[in-house]
């Protein structure tokens, strides 16, 4: 069992604030992903778990026992680092066996432990090697070892693949999927990259500015944004955002009156928007369809058009200057400023106040 | 016109030619030093100077007859390996809170112990020398080892400092999630991580505490004094004898020299970091 709970926990440095109150609990066996922009406060949201920084308010809570004040030693966590943080004088052997040493571990059950970790890890033919010996992707899984031999209640990661080239950093993405499925173990991932958060997680948590702007799985946050920051971090391309003004407000949705040319009705529910607000509508590039059927027709100039092979991404501008990115079938390309008309596929459309919240709740299909 | 490959052949050639002809300047003292050594006093008085003379060992025999150059070498080294141990005692912590824990005041506390270098040691002669008198420590091993450890400590922090900066955190980090005390932490990470820095502190704390003359001459006589005092007596009122000045001075220097010779693969071997990046 490894229930995390923090309670209004808060960190500044030289009177910064830095972390302004977070609340989350994190349940047993979960892979949870901090995601953010760089600065929102990820990295030091992990370190005071890990108990490397000092609380400035707030309780950590770790199945009931409050560890706030409790060394990083005794939190009974294990971290990897960005940079590895490989001893550079012990070998990979030593490396793993470290914390079980220090603990005063019995030799032969170190020695058990060692021999499983690196079968799992694919190590056992470096274990006698120094970590300068090794590539990018082995010292990885030796930090990762250096995890798992202390069975710890927790496994935190702090952004471990940055460092590592991108087709690497997709096998690793894998692996680390598959070790969470072999281990059962609670982890709390941190990163930048929203394709590992979308990937890796049970439980995604977006931060910005030192606050929780979104909890929840990978599909709910995707296709409910509760604002439009998250609407704005989470896919590739970006979602793709049109302002407007709420024409008619009734009970069973909102028609919107786009600045690009076009209205739309919106079935959304339970929204508090009067008519004539300020609104802004997103909407995924997958859900942009090229074409003159549907209910809300926009002519646009073709921009730069990116082709993937299978997709194409083809950034289109509207009248109005407002700028959308459209996926379409690889074996289509625009010309540079060719003039398209597209449709909006107002179910899949999301709808933000003038604070950027998202309004009402959306009726359509996850599937 | 020179070629590329030609053109470069020559720049490495000039380089090599200016590199030689520097090091044969810096050398060329000690090379007359060790020359004069073996003539005889005739000889070395000579004008011009011979470069062609039957060499002897006279002079050698003579410093071990007349004033037992092993007691004073003994001192040198008692003197300098206890001001170095001390030094590196009080200076890896100091650096470790600095350079692991820094503050906003750690770069003045820096500078300030730095600035303490720059005081003439002839300004605090008298305060020291009362004080040494005071405590009965005139003319004893114990009150050299605590100023060369003093005056060198802020070299050693410095020094000590610069080396903990390039470790990365995170290895210690990681040392105190296995589960190290801040003693372990030090003791089995830090320390053999930052060995060679380490190594070359000493050496250079040695070297300065081997070649100090001004602390030695004023504070010690005869039960204390180091070998920079030995030398020192022999330019004395009798007139100055170069040959055996000489041998004596090579006596002095060639221990350093020799141990600093052998740990020269040491001190240029650097530090690297293979866990990182």
């Amino acid at each position: 069992m490894a229930d995390l709970k923090v309670h209004n926990l808060k960190k500044s440095f030289d009177g910064n604030d830095i972390i302004k109150g977070i609340d989350l609990d994190i349940r047993d066996r979960e892979f949870v992903v901090f995601v953010g922009p760089s600065g929102c406060g990820k990295s030091t949201l992990l370190r005071l778990i890990a108990g490397l920084e000092e609380v400035s308010s707030g309780r950590i809570e770790l199945d009931g026992r409050d560890i706030t004040d409790v060394s990083p030693a005794k939190r009974d966590l294990a971290m990897v680092f960005q940079t590895y943080a490989l001893y550079p004088h012990m070998t990979v052997r030593k490396n793993m066996s470290f914390a079980l040493d220090l603990a005063g571990a019995d030799k032969q059950e170190v020695a058990r432990k060692i021999e499983a970790a690196a079968r799992t890890l694919e190590l056992e033919p470096l274990l006698e090697r120094k970590p300068r010996q090794l590539s990018g992707g082995q010292r990885q899984r030796v930090a990762i070892g250096r995890a798992i031999v202390r069975n710890p209640k927790v496994f935190l990661f702090d952004e471990p693949l940055s460092n590592l080239d991108a087709a690497l950093r997709v096998q690793m993405r894998l692996e680390l999927s598959r070790l969470h499925q072999e281990l059962q173990a609670t982890m709390i991932y941190v990163t930048h990259d929203q394709v590992e958060a979308m990937t890796l997680a049970d439980k995604v948590v977006v931060l910005n500015g030192g606050r929780i702007e979104q909890v929840g799985s990978p599909m709910e946050l995707y296709h409910n944004p509760a604002n439009l920051f998250v609407a704005g971090f989470l896919g590739t391309p970006k979602m793709g955002f049109l302002k407007g003004r709420a024409s008619r407000v009734e009970a069973s949705g909102c028609e919107v009156e786009l600045d690009a040319g076009c209205r739309l009705f919106l079935p959304v529910s339970g929204t508090t928007l009067n008519a004539g607000d300020p609104v802004t509508l997103g909407i995924r590039p997958e859900h942009l369809n090229r074409g003159s059927e549907g209910n809300c027709q926009l002519t646009v100039k073709a921009d730069v058009s990116e082709r993937l092979g299978s997709d194409t991404y083809c950034h289109v501008v509207t009248g109005n200057g407002e700028q959308l990115t459209m996926r379409i079938r690889g074996d289509f390309t625009p010309r540079y400023g060719e003039s398209l008309s597209l449709t909006l596929e107002a179910a899949h459309c999301h709808l933000f106040d003038s604070n950027g919240v998202a309004v009402g709740q959306s009726l359509q299909l996850a599937a | 016109m020179l070629t590329l490959k030609q053109s470069r052949r020559l720049n490495t050639l000039v380089v090599g030619l200016f590199a030689w002809a520097i090091a044969l300047l810096l050398f060329f003292p000690i090379f007359w030093m060790l020359l004069t050594s073996l003539k005889t006093e005739i000889d070395a008085f000579a004008t011009p100077p011979q470069l062609i003379f039957t060499p002897t060992l006279e002079n050698y025999l003579q410093i071990q007859d007349r004033s037992g150059y092993f007691k004073y070498a003994w001192n040198s080294v008692t003197i300098s390996f206890g001001a170095t141990a001390l030094g590196m005692l009080i200076a890896i912590p100091a650096a470790y809170s600095m350079a692991f824990y820094e503050t906003k005041r750690t770069k003045g506390t820096l500078l300030w112990m730095l600035s303490t270098k720059m005081l003439p040691p002839v300004g605090v002669l008298v305060p020291i020398y009362l004080l040494a008198k005071q405590f009965g420590m005139l003319d004893s091993r114990a009150v050299l080892i605590i100023i060369y450890t003093l005056i060198n400590l802020p070299i050693l922090v410095w020094m000590i400092y610069t080396y903990f900066k390039d470790i990365p955190r995170d290895i210690l980090e990681a040392a105190r999630m296995d589960g190290a005390t801040l003693m372990q932490e030090m003791v089995r990470v830090l320390l053999p991580i930052s060995k060679g820095g380490l190594a070359s502190t000493m050496l250079l704390s040695l070297i300065l505490c081997w070649n100090e003359a001004f602390w030695s001459l004023n504070l010690t006589s005869s039960n204390a004094a180091p070998l920079t005092a030995l030398i020192a007596s022999y330019s004395s009122p009798e007139g100055l004898f170069w040959a055996k000045l000489s041998a004596v001075s090579t006596l002095a220097c060639a221990p350093i020299l020799i141990f600093g010779w052998i740990s020269q693969k040491q001190l240029v071997r650097g530090l690297s970091f293979g866990a990182v990046k």
